[in-house]
């Protein structure tokens, strides 16, 4: 194997990281802050991407089918707690998942049912569709140094949002004590809403800028949703550094582990058994990652217990 | 509670009571449905044990499903090509025999069960959802990668196997097995329920305190019930398959492990036969609801949020009143 080809695995890996870090961040802020448990987080993924392709469909421009992504997704959110998770807060984690497994049954048959059931394509823009010459003389599709861009802006402006912002201090009161908060004069209600359809719209974008390199079609949002539940599950959750370092580490073991399985275990037996044997293994090493996190720190790496 | 015992009867009889009907109407299919309505509950009855009296949301059940079928989609393709299956250390003969699959089938998801229980059991809460939720997918990845039965295909068996005294191709002579196997599971289960170590489980969903302050660890009481439910599950699982004559990943969706769930809480939680009246009510929309709408599943979404938000005592709970109720 060639260091280029493995820089290349990387950056991919990279890719596939920060993208997992868009869902996972509004997972655990909104584990965090609502204690409540999205299973429907993959149905907003969803929503994003159809919007997006659906935009770009009818206006060929796609910042914009970016742009609706975000508004779909939020307003979509928006109306989820609004509507149904705002009763859950309450309640223990199994009406959390049972409500939420509805969800996703109503809003993915919701889509198949207004789009069809066959994949849309969402194209990477004419700009950024071909490769990017790298130091080194790496050759690297420009459109997904533009996700990991993209993914590493948004990763800095939550940590300022939540760290410099007065929204931000209200969200992490809120992971702290929501009672003393309300009772300080914060709208409780209006600030889950917020925290909610901000946690949808990074979903959203996450479901648009994956779209264009996958198809978009109904279903999409639930492989990514357990990827990030195991995200949180290694990071810790409600922390959303340890969310960024999870995505990181998953996105990074998934890939690598597709491409270096196989090369490694072809020393040892021939070419189709190594392929076979080797993907295999690559399929479970993040959740053998998971376990191997669990055995040492079951509350996670940046989990408080 | 009288009630429910008077709802409980009525319950366990209706099921041969439309087998019987169906035989002598000369409908086939209804006696599949019947019998796909008793695995699925036996499947819920499984998991009913770790969630309803141990308080542990399991979303991975389906590994223990699939891994029942598999277990017999495995065992009878070796007895179907004549290859035994060569695990290194020894070989192991294909079989066509139900007690053997059965068998090998609980032993297999008992250890799975026990394994992923060491694991999953040292967190709680949400972790152990999302953990339980993971190693579904683990194992659903895992047989969509390995070429040797079938991968992503699945995996055809042509002749079901064979019980001694029954002749199992008969759709009846099926479901009374099948039913025969469930009324058992649900006399241990009851039996369980009330024994001490069923009442010490229930408290240590309640109170964990309470339990360790007597002497007892709610994570062996936790373990010990987390393996007799995947036990049970998986050979629900082998039945499944038998009964399609066919196995494959979409055993391990994580659908597959959601929907068990709903079975339980569709029926009433912390209730025996919670998951029996949660599976058949769960068939049967399913077979109106998809001859109304090919898009049915938005009804099924509905009605359950209903339930959830509306009506917890699910269907039992409303006709029979308030009883032991999960806490």
């Amino acid at each position: 194997m060639t260091t280029l080809l493995l820089i290349e695995q990387v950056l991919n890996g990279l890719q596939s990281g920060i993208m997992l870090f868009l869902m996972a961040a509004g997972l655990t802020l909104i584990f965090g802050v609502m204690g409540l448990i999205n299973l429907a987080h993959g149905s907003l993924y969803m929503i994003g991407a159809f919007a997006a392709a659906a935009v770009a469909g009818a206006t060929g421009s796609f910042v914009l089918a970016l742009g609706a992504s975000l508004i779909a997704a939020a307003a979509a959110g928006a109306i989820i707690e609004i509507g149904v998770i705002r009763r859950l807060y309450d309640r223990d984690h199994l009406d959390q998942v049972l409500a939420t497994f509805a969800l996703i049954l109503i809003l993915s048959e919701g889509t198949r049912w207004a789009f069809g059931s066959f994949p849309l394509y969402l194209d990477v823009p004419a700009a950024l569709a071909g490769p990017v010459t790298l130091p080194g003389g790496i050759q690297y599709p420009a459109y997904r140094l533009l996700i990991i861009g993209v993914g590493l802006a948004i990763a800095v402006g939550l940590f300022l949002l939540i760290a410099r912002t007065r929204i931000g201090i209200q969200i992490r009161a809120g992971e702290s004590d929501r009672e003393m908060i309300a009772a300080l004069g914060v709208d409780i209600s209006k600030l889950y809403t917020l925290i909610f359809a901000l946690g949808a719209a990074l979903a959203g974008l996450a479901g648009a800028l994956v779209g264009a390199i996958q198809s978009v079609q109904v279903g999409m949002g639930e492989p990514v949703l357990i990827l990030a539940f195991v995200v949180i599950v290694i990071g810790g959750i409600g922390s959303i550094k340890g969310a960024l370092v999870g995505a990181l580490l998953v996105g990074l073991t998934d890939t690598l582990g597709g491409v270096l399985l196989p090369l490694a275990l072809s020393g040892m037996m021939n070419a189709s058994a190594a392929t076979s044997v080797g993907s295999a293994l690559a399929s479970m090493s993040i959740y053998i990652l998971m376990a191997v996190v669990l055995i040492f720190r079951p509350t996670g790496l940046y989990g408080t217990a | 509670m009288q009630r429910e015992a008077v709802l409980n009867t009525l319950v366990f009889l209706a099921l041969p009571a439309v087998a019987v009907i169906a035989l002598v109407l000369d409908e086939p299919f209804t006696i599949t449905l019947a019998t796909r309505a008793a695995i699925l509950a036996l499947a819920a009855v499984g998991l009913n044990l770790a969630l309803g009296l141990g308080g542990l949301v399991s979303l991975g059940h389906a590994v223990f499903f699939g891994l029942g079928g598999y277990a017999m989609g495995i065992l009878a393709s070796h007895a179907q090509s004549y290859a035994p299956l060569d695990l290194g250390l020894f070989v192991i003969e294909g079989t066509k025999s139900m007690p053997v699959i059965w068998l090998t089938a609980v032993f297999v998801s008992a250890l799975a069960a026990l394994l992923i229980g060491l694991l999953a059991l040292r967190t709680a809460g949400v972790y152990f959802i999302m953990i339980t939720l993971a190693f579904g997918q683990m194992f659903y990845y895992f047989t969509i990668s390995w070429p040797a039965y079938g991968g992503e295909d699945g995996l055809s068996i042509y002749v079901r196997n064979s019980f001694p005294g029954f002749n199992t191709l008969d759709p009846i002579q099926f479901f009374g097995l099948v039913f025969a196997v469930l009324a058992a599971v649900l006399l241990i289960m009851g039996r369980l329920e009330r024994s001490p170590f069923g009442l010490a489980l229930g408290t240590a969903r309640q109170n964990a305190a309470r339990v360790e302050t007597v002497g007892l660890s709610p994570f062996h009481l936790r373990l010990v019930a987390f393996v007799i439910s995947g036990a049970v599950t998986g050979l629900a699982g082998a039945l499944f398959a038998d009964l399609n004559r066919f196995v494959s990943p979409t055993m391990f969706s994580w659908q597959m492990s959601g929907e068990f769930i709903v079975f339980i809480v569709l029926g009433g939680i912390g209730r025996l036969f919670g998951p029996v009246v949660g599976a058949c009510l769960f068939v049967l929309l399913e077979h109106l609801l998809s001859g109304v709408s090919e898009f049915w599943l938005i009804y099924l979404g509905a009605i359950l949020l209903f339930v959830v938000l509306f009506a917890r005592g699910g269907v039992i709970g409303a006709l029979a009143g308030r009883g032991a109720h999960h806490g």
